[in-house]
C-alpha cells in the first residue's frame, strides 16, 4: 500500500469513528426527556403525590404567606399571575441584558419595586417563594426560550453540560445522557432533569434549589463548584430546562 | 413560630373514624452532623407532640433525635361530639407551636 492510500484509509477510519460516536451521541441526546419521578421507588412517588405528606408543601405554604405579605399587592392572585412563570424561566431580561432565573427575578422585584433587601440564595424564604411560584405551574410543560437574546447563554450552558471537569473528569452528559437508566452502586442514574425544582431531597432533609443540586453534582465529580446564582449555573439551568422541554412542572418534587 | 400543617375533616358523622394528619417544619438535628467548618451541629429537636380533641388528650408523642426532619404524624379518631382539635408541638428550647381545627359532627 503506498503512503497516499494509507492516508486515505486512515481518514476513512477516522471518519467512521467520528460518525459512529456522533450518531451514538445523537441517539442518546434525542432520547425522550424523562422526569426524575420515573426513576423513583414507589414509596417516594407516593410521598410526592400526596399533597399533604409531601414535605415540600411546608415551603409552598410558607411561600404563600410571604406572597400575601408583599407580592400580592401588585401581582394579585398567584394562581393567575404566576401560572406559567416557572415554565418560562430562566429567561432573558432586557433591562439587565442577560438571562436570569426565577430566584434572581424575585430579588430584582424585591430590590427595585419593594425597595426591600435581597433574599439570600438558599435561604428558607427564597426557597419558599420559588417553591410557591413554581407550584402554580404544576402540570404545565417546561417551555423556555433559547433563541434570540438567550442564544449565547444557551450555547454556554450546552458547552458546560458536555465539558468534562473535576478529578473524576466527567461531564454532566457522561452520566445523565450516556448512562441514564443504568445503575451506579445502589442508585439508578437519572437524566438529571430539573422540572421538579426546588425539590425536597431526602438526603438533605430539606428543600434545595437547582443550583444547590449543581454544586452537589460538581462536588461529586470532585470539581470546584461555582457560586449559587453564578452566570455559569444560570446558563446550565437554561440548557437543562430546554433539555427537559415538554416535561410537566412537578414542584415541589421529592427526590432521593 | 415554625410552619405547621394539619388536616382534619370539617365534618364527620358520630361514630365515624376519621384520619388526622399533622406535620411541622423542623430540622430535627440529631447531633451527629457537622457544619462546613467541621464543628458539630448540636441536637435541636421537637421533644413533644400533643393532640387534644374537645379538651381531652388523644395522642401524645415523645420525639427522639433519631427522627427525620419535618416530623409527620397520622392517626385515627373516632368522632363522638363537635369540638376543636388542637395540636401542640414543643421544641427543646421551650418554643411552643400550636394549630387547631374545628370538627363538626353531623
Amino acid at each position: 500500500m503506498n503512503p497516499l492510500e494509507l492516508r486515505g484509509l486512515a481518514v476513512s477510519v477516522l471518519c467512521a469513528l467520528i460518525c459512529t460516536s456522533a450518531s451514538a451521541a445523537d441517539s442518546a441526546a434525542s432520547a425522550a426527556p424523562r422526569s426524575g419521578y420515573s426513576y423513583l421507588s414507589e414509596e417516594t412517588r407516593r410521598l410526592q403525590d400526596d399533597e399533604f405528606a409531601n414535605p415540600g408543601m411546608l415551603w409552598v405554604q410558607k411561600g404563600e404567606e410571604l406572597w400575601a405579605q408583599s407580592c400580592q399587592s401588585c401581582h394579585g392572585q398567584a394562581h393567575d399571575s404566576m401560572r406559567t412563570v416557572a415554565t418560562r424561566y430562566p429567561a432573558y431580561s432586557r433591562s439587565l441584558g442577560r438571562v436570569i432565573n426565577l430566584e434572581q427575578q424575585i430579588n430584582r422585584c424585591r430590590v427595585t419595586r419593594l425597595k426591600g433587601g435581597a433574599l439570600a440564595y438558599e435561604s428558607e424564604d427564597m426557597l419558599a417563594l420559588t417553591a410557591f411560584i413554581s407550584h402554580q405551574a404544576k402540570g404545565l410543560p417546561v417551555n423556555v426560550r433559547v433563541d434570540g437574546a438567550a442564544a449565547a447563554s444557551f450555547a454556554r450552558g450546552r458547552a458546560f453540560f458536555y465539558q468534562r471537569r473535576g478529578q473524576l473528569n466527567l461531564a454532566c452528559a457522561n452520566c445523565h445522557e450516556r448512562y441514564a437508566g443504568f445503575r451506579l452502586h445502589g442508585e439508578t442514574i437519572s437524566q438529571g432533569q430539573i422540572n421538579g425544582f426546588p425539590i425536597y431531597r431526602e438526603l438533605w432533609q430539606t428543600m434545595g434549589s437547582t443550583h444547590r443540586m449543581f454544586v452537589w453534582c460538581n462536588e461529586a465529580v470532585r470539581a470546584e463548584p461555582y457560586p449559587l446564582g453564578s452566570r455559569e449555573y444560570v446558563d446550565l439551568e437554561l440548557f437543562e430546562r430546554w433539555r427537559g422541554r415538554g416535561l410537566p412542572i412537578e414542584t415541589p418534587a421529592v427526590r432521593r | 413560630m415554625p410552619n405547621s400543617r394539619i388536616k382534619v375533616p370539617e365534618s364527620a358523622a358520630a361514630g365515624e373514624s376519621i384520619e388526622i394528619r399533622a406535620m411541622i417544619m423542623h430540622p430535627m438535628e440529631n447531633g451527629f452532623n457537622f457544619d462546613s467548618q467541621g464543628t458539630t451541629i448540636p441536637v435541636h429537636i421537637i421533644t413533644d407532640f400533643v393532640c387534644t380533641y374537645d379538651g381531652a388528650e388523644i395522642v401524645r408523642v415523645q420525639l427522639q433525635p433519631g427522627l427525620s426532619a419535618n416530623p409527620y404524624f397520622s392517626f385515627y379518631l373516632t368522632v363522638t361530639r363537635s369540638g376543636s382539635v388542637d395540636f401542640k408541638w414543643t421544641d427543646q428550647d421551650g418554643t411552643v407551636t400550636t394549630n387547631s381545627a374545628q370538627l363538626q359532627v353531623t
